[in-house]
């Protein structure tokens, strides 16, 4: 009887595992569904080749948004992403327990937690007010302060993973202790630091609120990082607002395209790893 | 060539914990030294000093004096230290990202040296005193993870060889291998000796009476006897060592 009563739980718990991960799986289709169903008619060769068009004309696409989002990534993870995974080392190789790395730790965790629109606000203040004019670069600097939490967190969960044995294997050889951390300890955590990474690109690929701020947007192309940039995020806010139906299927479009860069960046950054290192 | 040891009144301590107290010992060069002794009795804190790997651990610091071939080790660096005395860690450690043929340069190439020339040779020469070169010659690019244990640790031996050290350090070497992997290491051993002084932690108190030359007893933080191994396992002077040796403790 008792062993009838093992399997029937048994049974149980996994048809409610399955049916909780059926749930949460509707609304992760749901959207990538709906936005597609609504965006793939628009998408095409047109909407990456052109520029805006004024309400009314028909036609025009989001090329400026496009290249504008793909620079300001470009800014944020060449500033995040090598102070995120420096302080991760730091943190984890050099200081792991005294009040400074404690402090650290807990205001990245709260820096983690701050709704972007404040860091946006910051950065306005800081940046934009003092250089009297909106530009890419303070977009970019917005996003990497969004960055650099989520990098510091995951690189150190990574390095934390690495064991000791190793980095003393490296010692042991006569290998400075930098030495053995750039060339030894990093390529053993390094898969998990792309992943770590790309999450962080991923989180600000789609920010919009601190971009309201800094990098304003712009119908036109970008001729240099002082100017103020277009940013698909910003776009989609702008057209998908609008009263005109015309723009509301171009920021159906731009949404699409934006989900499909970040997955793409992704891809390609696991894809130029794996091949690397076997 | 092997380098000979000097230890004087060497003392450790992790934090207020003090695990060595006062060693004196000679280490012949070109001979292959055993440590036994129970858990916890300071071997492989003992091994640790001769390379300064005890001095990288937060709060762990020692004092006293071991001469190699007459210098002071704590006078020097530690980093140039380790590039003359080699060290074979418990558990196989190879570098998990790196390739076998990397795994056996790492010493060489992260200190330096360029020339693929000299790196391939130094590889093969370091693989073939492990007796390792056979196996994986034609797979050199392979990852140093997809070998077995013990060959694992055959590549952490020519690792450390491939630096050319003077004196090999070996913590419990075999522990973590099957019997047959642990007489290939022991063969490796005997036949290393002839270049290199090895110091040997051992559990094992047959593998000590098989290849050391000398053997050292333990307990609790000092060395209670070294001398000739056979003098160890046959005549112990000391009445803990005789306890020991018999299986009266430990």
């Amino acid at each position: 009887m008792k062993k009838h009563r093992r399997k029937y739980v048994n049974a149980l718990m996994l048809a409610l595992f399955s049916i909780a991960t059926l749930i949460a799986l509707v609304p992760l289709f749901g959207v990538l569904g709906y936005v597609f169903k609504n965006g793939v008619m628009d998408v095409n060769l047109k909407f990456f080749l052109d520029l805006p068009v004024p309400m009314g004309m028909t036609g025009g696409g989001m090329a400026n948004a496009i290249v504008g989002t793909l620079i300001l990534i470009a800014i944020a993870s060449v500033l995040g992403i090598p102070i995120g995974i420096l302080a991760a080392i730091y943190l984890t190789e050099y200081d792991r327990l005294s009040w400074f790395s404690t402090l650290i730790r807990f205001t990245t965790d709260v820096l983690t937690g701050i709704p972007s629109i404040i860091i946006g606000i910051v950065v306005y203040t800081a940046i934009v007010v003092k250089m009297k004019h909106f530009s890419a670069f303070s977009g970019g600097i917005a996003l990497a302060i969004i960055m650099i939490p989520v990098v510091i967190r995951s690189t150190e969960e990574m390095l934390k993973l690495v064991p000791h044995t190793i980095r003393e294997a490296g010692y042991a050889l006569g290998i400075p202790r930098w030495r053995t951390i750039i060339q030894i300890v990093l390529p053993t955590a390094a898969k998990g630091i792309v992943t770590g990474s790309m999450l962080a690109v991923a989180r600000v690929a789609g920010e919009t609120a601190p971009l309201l701020f800094t990098a304003l947007g712009n119908q036109y192309w970008a001729h240099n990082l002082n100017q103020p940039i277009a940013a698909l995020p910003l776009s989609i806010y702008e057209y998908a607002t609008s009263p005109y139906k015309q723009w509301h299927e171009q920021a159906w479009a731009g949404s699409l395209v934006l989900i499909f860069l970040v997955i793409i960046l992704n891809a390609t950054a696991r894809l130029a790893f794996r091949t690397r290192n076997n | 060539m092997g380098q000979s040891l000097s230890v004087r009144n060497l003392e450790a301590w992790y934090g207020s914990n003090k695990t060595l107290h006062g060693i004196n010992m000679e280490i012949a060069k070109n001979e292959v030294t055993a440590i036994i002794g129970p858990s916890g009795c300071g071997k492989s804190t003992f091994i640790r000093c001769i390379n300064r790997m005890h001095d990288t651990l937060p709060g762990a610091k020692a004092t006293g004096e071991i001469l190699l071939d007459g210098a002071n080790i704590y006078a020097n660096d530690p980093v140039e230290l380790r590039r003359t005395v080699g060290m074979v860690f418990q558990k196989p450690n190879p570098f998990p990202a790196m390739s076998i043929f990397d795994n056996v340069v790492a010493g060489l190439k992260l200190n330096g040296m360029r020339n693929k020339k000299k790196l391939k040779e130094a590889a093969e020469k370091s693989l073939n005193m492990a007796a390792l070169w056979d196996e994986v010659k034609d797979r050199l690019g392979h990852s140093g993870m997809s070998l077995s244990g013990g060959q694992q640790q055959r590549l952490c031996i020519a690792r450390a060889l491939a630096v050319e050290p003077s004196v090999l350090l070996m913590d419990e070497p075999a522990s973590a291998l099957d019997p047959i992997a642990t007489l290939r290491i022991e063969e490796l051993v005997t036949q290393l000796k002839s270049s290199y002084t090895i110091v040997i932690v051992t559990h094992n108190m047959q593998q000590a009476a098989r290849i050391a030359d000398s053997t050292a007893f333990f307990l609790n933080g000092e060395l209670v006897e070294h001398g000739a191994t056979s003098d160890i396992f046959m005549t112990p002077r000391d009445k803990r060592t005789e306890d020991y040796i018999t299986g009266r403790f430990g």
